[in-house]
């Protein structure tokens, strides 16, 4: 019963976002248009002392790129529910005979699906404009999977800040912080390279284990460490953002 | 005069009695220059790039981001006021069009000051070049037209669409224009289809100008460009801003 009903909310979620697409272009377009500075902007970088050997810069930002679109996704995950909140359509939800449950998890899941739609929207346009995933077609599924689980979590956790919050302004507010986040990750730079304090942050960041297990399939064969790594950060920020989620629809509900 | 004083004034009071709207705008150009020196502070090493330090290089990049910001945001007031309808009780009142647009575009240079010179002292605090008094004024004057610029630009985007939802219309133009020039590195080493654009782009010669002080030292060489270019897209965005108030509600 959970599952359909989750099933049903997430097919929902996404036929709305489909209609309103305004809430769906900043996910691919912010972070395009920094995929393509970045690389036309310090392409020169990889002749840099200690930098991996990569095909080119585009390899290496592709996995920054995702990162990025992935925690936006998570912030828009948290403005539909913090909209269907303001709207009343989740008291009306909370009304409905259905478990409480299924009501997180329905936008979560949704979030997932629009996960696999960034990560093979950035692999197609890295293709395009000359990128090479050198583990070939397992090193695709192997960046889908942490990307999906990744996209899942950070859905989940905006879910959670939106039960907390309630207003879709306060949940926008933390778009400056996804930047923060990136900024003190691995994901523009190699952890080495990166300035300090930047480059000891990075190194207790899950977001730096995420990005480098997107990467490594994609600029060199894979490596075993590097890749469950990045699995299990993914899956890491998947089980907590979810967990957080139902406990804060749980509070919420206390407090109705 | 008096007209567009008051409507400065309208403009600057809202600092005060909504700080948070005006938080977005120097918060996020001030992430971007630490995040960016702390992520890409090793590109100075690169040959050729010609500044010791990323930090000093990309703080002109910051301020200018800020005005850009503060431009844009102007506009998204604009769409507020017409949503609310106090844009149109502006309109029924006896002064010439053009005076509103003035009074909505010369608030954007003076509210502009406020992330630069929020930028500027992080920036020294983090261990930025100093740029001597002739290179911070050169960078603010400079702040200030790009922030007229994108508040003319943003004004004809609000008066088309009259709704906030077109608020990332207003901000993509900023983010382009201040990104798609030398921001990350010198022209030399931009990748060929990035250097063709900033060299088409007024915006570079606004950043070059800029830059004066923070990498190396102020010239009139560089000032000039600077400022026609400023001057340029004034009046380009400025004529089709006035053109778009004068036929707005006819």
């Amino acid at each position: 019963m959970a599952l359909r009903a989750a099933l049903a909310l997430a097919r929902r979620s996404l036929r709305t976002t489909l209609r309103r697409p305004q809430f769906l272009a900043p996910l691919l377009i912010f972070p395009s248009l920094f995929l393509a500075i970045n690389t036309g902007g310090l392409h020169r970088s990889t002749d840099l002392p200690g930098f991996p050997h990569v095909h080119g810069f585009l390899d290496f930002q592709l996995s920054a790129a995702m990162c990025q679109s992935l925690m936006l996704g998570g912030v828009g995950a948290g403005i539909a529910t913090a909209l269907e909140i303001e709207g009343g359509f989740f008291d009306r939800l909370v009304a409905s005979p259905i478990p409480r449950v299924s009501i997180p998890l329905g936008r979560i899941m949704a979030g997932s699906v629009i996960a696999a739609v960034q990560v093979v929207y950035f692999l197609a346009l890295g293709l395009i404009f000359g990128a090479h995933i050198a583990a070939g077609v397992p090193g695709v599924l192997l960046v889908l999977v942490i990307g999906i689980a990744t996209g899942t979590g950070f859905a989940a956790l905006g879910v959670m800040l939106a039960l907390r919050a309630r207003s879709a302004s306060t949940v926008q507010g933390i778009f400056p912080l996804v930047f923060v986040v990136l900024f003190i990750s691995s994901a523009f730079f190699p952890r080495k390279l990166l300035s300090h304090p930047a480059d000891w942050v990075a190194a207790y960041n899950p977001l730096s284990y995420v990005a480098d297990g997107i990467r490594d399939p994609i600029i060199s064969s894979i490596t075993a460490s590097t890749v469950l790594e990045g699995l299990a950060a993914a899956t890491g920020i998947a089980a907590a953002g979810i967990a957080l989620s139902v406990v804060a629809l749980r509070g919420r509900l206390r407090e109705a | 005069m008096r007209v567009i004083g008051a409507l400065s004034r309208r403009a600057l009071n809202e600092i005060l009695r909504v700080p948070g709207a005006a938080i977005p705008g120097i918060l996020a150009p001030t992430i971007f220059l630490i995040g960016l020196s702390g992520a890409f502070g090793k590109a100075a090493q690169l040959p050729g790039f010609g500044a010791d330090d990323f930090r000093t290089f990309i703080v002109p990049v910051s301020i200018l981001q800020g005005a850009g910001f503060t431009g844009a945001a102007t506009g998204v007031n604009l769409a507020r006021d017409i949503e609310q309808g106090w844009f149109d009780r502006l309109l029924v009142c006896p002064a010439p069009r053009v005076t509103l647009l003035a009074g909505i575009v010369s608030s954007a240079a003076l509210r502009s000051l406020l992330p630069a010179s929020f930028v500027f002292v992080v920036a020294e605090a983090i261990g930025a070049h100093w740029p001597g008094v002739d290179g911070l004024l050169i960078a603010f004057v400079l702040a200030m037209g790009l922030a007229t610029v994108m508040a003319f630009w943003s004004t004809i985007i609000a008066l088309r669409f009259r709704t906030q939802q077109a608020a990332p219309l207003m901000q993509v133009a900023n983010f382009i224009a201040v990104l798609f020039t030398t921001a990350y590195a010198p022209k030399d080493l931009l990748a060929g289809w990035l250097k063709s654009i900033a060299a088409i782009n007024p915006v570079t010669q606004v950043l070059d100008g800029a830059r004066q002080g923070f990498v190396g030292a102020v010239t009139w060489h560089d000032t000039w460009p600077a400022l026609l270019a400023i001057v340029c897209l004034q009046l380009a965005l400025g004529s089709l801003a006035v053109r778009s108030m004068r036929r707005y509600g006819i």
